[in-house]
């Protein structure tokens, strides 16, 4: 139902007292509002739903999901999966 | 793009899947809630890879396809007033409310305008203060957040000319409609990742106790949906409930506390039609009394409705609860198409019948 | 700043002006210079392509060109396709009055640089200006005249099994420049229309002797959408190789934040080129030689009897790419 895509904030600015930034998204870079996320810093990435930040993105989670995924696969093979 | 491709390679999703296969022991009946899940399901192609005990049936998770006809057809009403400018979200354009679609007015001089983020609408508003600006703010938990700043900023600016046509709904009561009735056959829930981003997985663990249903928390690449699959059928199989999050990178336990604080400022809960399925008790959010003048409605006084009968054989409702396929649907592909749609899961490219319609004809 | 008046349509004194400053001046060559009534021209085959195309694109001015440049190879990449060598074509401009003189000189400025790129004379035209409030700025019109060699059989019953689709480069660029500039879709980037002709790339597989069965220009409706169209009326499947599919990184970002296919925008430098199998890796080798070749790929193959587009995802499911039903709108979900 949502479209959203991570991107990587490159600059941040305010406007009108409210903080924007520059989001990196492939080759294109588009406003961002990141009210939703106020602890969002430059280098992150961040999930962007209707030009709004909804969420910073948990890099270590996302290593975590595709590294161990093969563990992952043997684990609920040997049916011993606690995730 | 890096965090995006990394979870579409398809070497890692049939690995997945391969293990899907040997832990699937029975016949499962799964829900991916989230239309922008069946889309990438289908588009992928992951349906025709699973094996053939596992059943996918599509939620009702596409706010533009269940956004009723008469909000549609005010929103028409609206833009065709004097003075008065609509701003919405481009998939709503097309949409059909009881005569015609936003699209269709505007060709005939209505004043429609597609809106990227609602923050343009605002901006509108601002620089044309002789100008109503109408922001038709439709969606799930995802997009609240971010229809409830705008409103905010609105009114921290004291805009007079600035007015919201709120469709807003809320997954779980959706959800619990889904499980409540006699004929449900839905065993496990693939819950939208967006939604969960935003509200967190709390308004879930209930409805998985009470029904006694597992629920994965679930991202929308080939690889998060695989992996959401098999993390559900492994509790299936062990006949395990409780509510997993598959997509740890963006959504958390608690989930966007900033978010969830922003929509309660401006909305509180209330019942809420959806098309073709009808009034959900608590199906979404309203306007509190402080934001109701900034209620399109009042815009509309000599306003009277009008609904079209729906046409016979439609089973919208069926489809959307995960009853019926498209398939299923007499209608489907003949008398009912997305150019011609007889009911909401054909409306948008997001509905499950206009998915059907796309990619597997 | 000068504007566009009504008199410059008008016939008299400030319409002969233009027409000799503007136009004559500008694209000097034997036949335009007569002014005559109709353009009077050399025949060199037997058979003639001819073709016409209006264009009406909003905005004017997008990144990496404007209507001008588009309403030239347009009409060149139309003939092209049916393996014509263009050499003349029309220029008939119609203008809003009050439109600024300036943007009509660059507009002028890149037909001519467009057509000398494309080695085609301008040999006759015309003008008109409409009221204020008539019309969109400017509508350009232009027709095209090539010829055809006579060892040349292209169409649809050309098609076989097994035909390879070669792509001259990367989809979506023009499709996706004017909606960013239309829609006001604020976003940085070097995205830019990807607007050439391409009768050199032609050029060079006829001269080398590749057996090229036919020719399609991906403009409306993408390249879904004309290869929808090539599907049903040979009575052939088409299959697509989603992991080919040359997409710039801008491309690829835009598609992703605002939910649209690259497949179903439209190209205005790109040509399809349906190779018979044997002669495929050749033809790749001579496209990218040239710079409007150099990302050339196979993209998909003509497979059996049937007539509807598929897609080999990149999970090798097969599944439908239908006929897109309209322009594509940005989605929120």
């Amino acid at each position: 139902m949502c479209l959203g895509i991570p991107g990587k904030i490159v600059n941040i600015y305010e406007k009108d007292g409210v903080r924007f930034a520059k989001v990196e998204f492939g080759g294109i870079k588009r406003e961002v509002c990141l009210d939703l996320t106020p602890e969002a810093k430059e280098g992150d990435y961040v999930i962007v739903h209707v030009g709004f930040s909804i969420q910073i993105l948990d890099q270590k989670e996302a290593e975590e999901t595709l590294n161990t995924y093969r563990e992952f696969l043997e684990k609920i093979e040997k049916n011993e999966v606690s995730l | 793009m890096k965090y995006l491709y990394e979870f579409r390679e398809s070497e890692k999703v049939k690995l997945i899947i391969k293990s899907i296969e040997k832990i699937c022991k029975s016949k499962w009946t799964i829900m991916e809630v989230c239309g922008s899940q069946t889309h990438s399901i289908l588009s992928a192609g992951i349906d025709e890879l699973l094996p053939s005990n596992i059943t996918l049936v599509h939620g009702p998770g596409c706010p533009v396809c269940v956004t009723p006809r008469e909000v549609i057809d005010k929103a028409i009403a609206l833009s065709k007033m004097k003075g008065t400018i609509v701003f919405t979200y481009g998939d709503m354009l097309r949409v059909p409310g009881s005569r015609e679609s936003l699209f269709r007015a505007k060709a005939d001089g209505a004043k429609v305008k597609m809106v990227y983020s609602p923050f343009e609408a605002l901006e509108f508003a601002k620089a044309n203060p002789d100008k109503k600006v109408v922001f038709f703010g439709i969606g799930f938990e995802t997009t609240a957040p971010c229809n409830a700043t705008v409103i905010l900023k609105a009114r921290g600016l004291n805009l007079k000319n600035f007015f919201v046509l709120i469709a807003q709904f809320r997954v779980p009561p959706a959800l619990e409609a889904i499980l409540n009735d006699p004929f449900n056959k839905v065993q496990g829930f693939l819950a939208p990742g967006h939604v969960c981003t935003v509200m967190g997985i709390e308004e879930y663990l209930p409805i998985s106790e009470k029904y006694n249903v597992p629920i994965v928390v679930t991202g929308f690449e080939s690889f998060d949906i695989s992996q959401g699959i098999l993390i559900l059928v492994s509790m299936l199989e062990r006949k395990e409930k409780g509510v997993k999050i598959q997509y740890k990178r963006s959504c958390k336990p608690e989930g966007n506390l900033r978010a969830k604080e922003v929509i309660n400022k401006v909305f509180k809960i209330g019942d809420l039609k959806w098309r073709g399925i009808g009034v959900i008790k608590n199906g979404g959010w309203v306007l509190k009394e402080e934001f109701l003048d900034m209620d399109a409605n009042n815009l509309l006084k000599n306003y009277s409705e009008e609904i079209e009968e729906k046409k016979e054989g439609c089973i919208a409702a069926l489809i959307l609860q995960g009853k019926k396929k498209p398939f299923d649907c007499l209608l489907f592909g003949k008398e009912c198409t997305p150019l011609n749609p007889l009911g909401a899961p054909m409306v948008s490219s997001e509905g499950a019948c206009a998915a059907y319609y796309k990619y597997k004809r | 700043m000068r504007k566009i008046e009504l008199a410059h349509g008008a016939g008299g004194i400030l319409m002969r002006e233009f027409i000799e400053k503007e136009i004559k001046e500008r694209f000097k060559n034997e036949e335009l210079s007569k002014l005559l009534d109709s353009a009077i021209l050399e025949n060199k085959s037997k058979r003639i392509a001819f073709t016409t195309d209006s264009y009406v694109v909003s905005p004017i001015f997008f990144p990496g060109g404007n209507i001008g440049e588009l309403a030239v190879n347009g009409t060149v990449n139309d003939l092209v396709a049916v393996g014509a060598f263009p050499e003349f074509i029309s220029l008939s401009l119609i203008i809003e009055e009050g439109f600024s003189f300036e943007d009509l000189e660059k507009i002028l400025d890149s037909i001519k640089y467009a057509s000398e790129k494309a080695r085609v004379k301008v040999v006759t035209g015309d003008t008109k200006v409409i009221e204020k409030g008539k019309g969109d700025g400017i509508f350009i019109n232009t027709s095209g005249i090539g010829f055809i060699p006579d060892d040349v059989d292209f169409g649809y019953h050309r098609i076989e099994e097994k035909d390879k689709l070669i792509i001259n480069g990367p989809i979506g660029l023009h499709g996706f420049s004017i909606l960013v500039a239309r829609e006001n879709i604020n976003v940085e980037g070097n995205l830019k229309s990807d607007t050439a002709p391409l009768i050199d790339l032609w050029k060079a597989l006829y001269e080398n002797g590749i057996e090229v069965h036919f020719m399609r220009d991906p403009t409306r409706g993408g390249v879904q959408g004309v290869l929808n169209e090539i599907a049903k009326e040979s009575g052939y499947d088409i299959i697509l190789f989603e992991e080919n599919l040359p997409i710039t990184d801008e491309v690829r970002g835009l598609s992703e934040i605002l939910g649209i296919d690259p497949l179903l925008m439209a190209n205005e430098g790109k040509m399809i080129f349906f190779v018979k199998e044997s002669d495929a890796e050749k033809a790749l080798k001579i496209l990218r030689e040239y710079e409007l070749g150099k990302e050339s790929k196979i993209i998909g193959e003509v497979y059996k009897k049937g007539g509807s587009l598929k897609l080999l995802t990149s999970l090798k499911v097969v599944r439908i790419l239908d006929m897109p039903y309209a322009d594509p709108l940005p989605r929120i979900c």
